[in-house]
């Protein structure tokens, strides 16, 4: 099975973002791979543990996505890309699915991995535009995922409950929590992956057709509505406040 | 004709809020670029549901029976109908099944999409989509540059406006095509009553709860509200309750009208899935919790005991 993991670099949850017109100030940012693409990576490993093969990790993104990889290496994939694009272009899906989708189609990959979403934008679109331009099928939100040859057989969230589907290879897959438990990079991993070949490639290099969104702008949050502490005496006291406040000020219940 | 298309959803065969959302979106979206609104709705029996989304501003809702969820089979039926329409714009729901086949239908029509769009808006003829990004921390607005501007747009955040569309009823001959996910089973056992992703009121509940034993006093008062039920990571964490229940960056991305937090303190990754609510209702001990800095209504007290004084209080006025 050759197996491709798509990681991408985000701003960790906790970090301050300090956002400008058309990009946020980076100095101060911490970055770590987005958590459901380290589902994703572990899957990968798993799935070549079991079959063979090779997991390649690629991601894209500025210099820095490199660590990204790095820790995908210390993790256990074979082989790691890199495409050299600004991070504003990675909001852009169907670009970023393009470039990914050439390069996937140049290997010939059985299965390709990433997380449910990123945790960035939130999109949920990269990995099954992949599918779409590679014309493969794909299951989303994967809990459990089986091999039996090229036959897969997948449990997978859907709204209310879960879905067994069936379904094969060549696909693309996105990792939803509870699919694996991502391994942690040995100490050996991590020495190791720091001498390992990071290769680099060039949007122009994949064959990709363009941009087709444009950021107009960013900004700061809406403000919140002010929020206040209720004063009362006992539990009774508070409950009739709080529906007064939400039926008659909010008018949300 | 600068017409805009929605793909609406059904849920057990009823209209799901989110299909009027994005049809009063659209009707907004039509009249600035000088078209008409046209919504598609998955179903054999189109008839039932012209009337509530005319009323929203629809000229023309479109069934098209394409039969069980599949991901590709809804993609190949949507496409089907856009290659009809001709659309400048395409709206689809941020839902989980949106969240599929849009990606699909954004690749089959070559078109550029802004996914989980908060707010619609017309600049220059072309449509600016703002999305939280970053956790919400920052706001991004977008413009999609290709012929067909396509965008996902997260459930409640579209007001719903009264406006009398022609509603023209008909009927897509458009098919699932090639299908090649089967679905073998489905368990819905372990699922909230009321969905997560689209409920309007959310009542959720965290450590504070103390153990799985008490989900009834949370519960309660969701279903006196008509609330679905979410929980904090460290209680799905803890195995208090199934995953699908979670709020949260590991969980569900929410943004109800009122969510009530009982027992929960507030971290990071939990506000960065409901923080978009609009009004939050903190019900806490520790008056030092990060939640009451997000809190519309802060109560610092013992949630054993004003949840339940809160649901009596509910049932009353609610009767």
């Amino acid at each position: 099975m050759k197996i491709v993991v798509l990681v991408k670099q985000v701003p960790d949850t906790e970090t301050n973002i300090k956002v400008g017109d058309k990009s946020i100030n980076e100095a101060g940012v911490k970055w770590i791979i987005s958590p459901y693409d380290e589902f994703a990576i572990e899957e990968g490993i798993r799935i070549r543990e079991k079959s063979g093969g090779e997991v390649i990790a690629i991601s894209l993104g500025p210099d820095r996505v490199v660590e990204a990889l790095r820790t995908a290496y210390a993790m256990g994939v074979d082989r790691a890309v890199h495409v050299k694009v600004d991070d504003y272009v990675t909001f852009d899906s169907t670009y970023t699915s393009e470039l990914l989708a050439n390069f996937i189609k140049a290997e010939n990959a059985d299965v390709i991995i990433g997380g449910r979403q990123s945790i960035d934008t939130d999109s949920s679109q990269v990995v099954v535009q992949i599918a779409e331009r590679l014309n493969v099928p794909h299951v989303a939100m994967a809990l459990k995922l089986e091999f039996d040859g090229n036959k897969v057989t997948a449990t997978r969230e859907i709204e209310g409950g879960t879905e067994v589907v069936e379904t094969s290879a060549p696909l693309a897959v996105t990792a939803q929590k509870g699919l694996n438990e991502p391994r942690y990079p040995s100490l050996k991993g991590i020495m190791s992956a720091k001498k390992k070949p990071v290769d680099v490639k060039k949007p122009d290099e994949l064959g990709a057709t363009g941009s087709k969104l444009e950021v107009v702008s960013l900004e700061p949050p809406p403000p919140r509505i002010a929020g206040r502490k209720l004063e009362a005496a006992d539990a009774q006291g508070f409950a009739s406040q709080l529906v007064k406040a939400l039926r008659e000020e909010a008018k949300v219940i | 004709m600068a017409d805009v298309l929605v793909v609406g959803e059904l849920k057990n065969g009823e209209l799901k809020k989110i299909s009027k959302e994005l049809t009063s979106a659209a009707r907004k979206i039509a009249d600035a670029i000088g078209g008409k609104v046209h919504t598609l709705i998955i179903t054999d029996n189109v008839d039932a549901f012209a009337g509530d989304l005319k009323a929203v501003g629809a000229d023309a809702v479109i069934g098209a029976n394409l039969g069980e969820f599949s991901p590709e089979g809804y993609a190949n039926g949507i496409f089907a109908v856009i290659q009809e329409k001709k659309p400048a714009v395409v709206l689809m729901p941020h839902s989980a099944q949106g969240k599929e086949y849009s990606a699909r239908v954004a690749i089959k029509a070559n078109a550029g999409i802004v996914a989980d769009a908060v707010a619609l808006s017309v600049d220059g003829g072309k449509v600016v989509a703002k999305k939280p990004i970053y956790s919400g921390k920052a706001y991004a607005n977008f413009k999609v540059s290709s012929d067909i501007q396509m965008f996902t747009v997260r459930a409640n955040s579209q007001e719903v406006t009264p406006k009398d569309g022609a509603g023209a009823v008909e009927k897509s001959g458009a098919s699932v095509g090639e299908v090649r996910t089967k679905s073998l089973s489905k368990d819905l056992s372990g699922g909230n009553k009321v969905q997560l992703a689209d409920a309007s009121i959310i009542v959720s509940g965290g450590r504070g709860i103390k153990g799985p034993e008490n989900w009834p006093i949370i519960q309660d008062l969701a279903d006196t509200l008509g609330a679905a039920l979410g929980a904090s990571r460290a209680t799905v964490d803890a195995g208090w309750i199934s995953h699908s229940h979670q709020v949260g960056q590991t969980g569900k991305t929410v943004s109800p009208n009122c969510y009530i937090a009982c027992g929960i303190s507030g971290a990071i990754q939990h506000l960065a899935g409901m923080g978009s609510s609009k009004y939050i209702v903190a019900i806490n001990k520790d008056g030092d919790a990060p939640i009451f800095k997000v809190a519309t209504y802060g109560v610092v007290a013992d949630l054993f005991e004003v949840v339940p004084a809160l649901t009596s209080e509910f049932k009353k006025v609610l009767g």
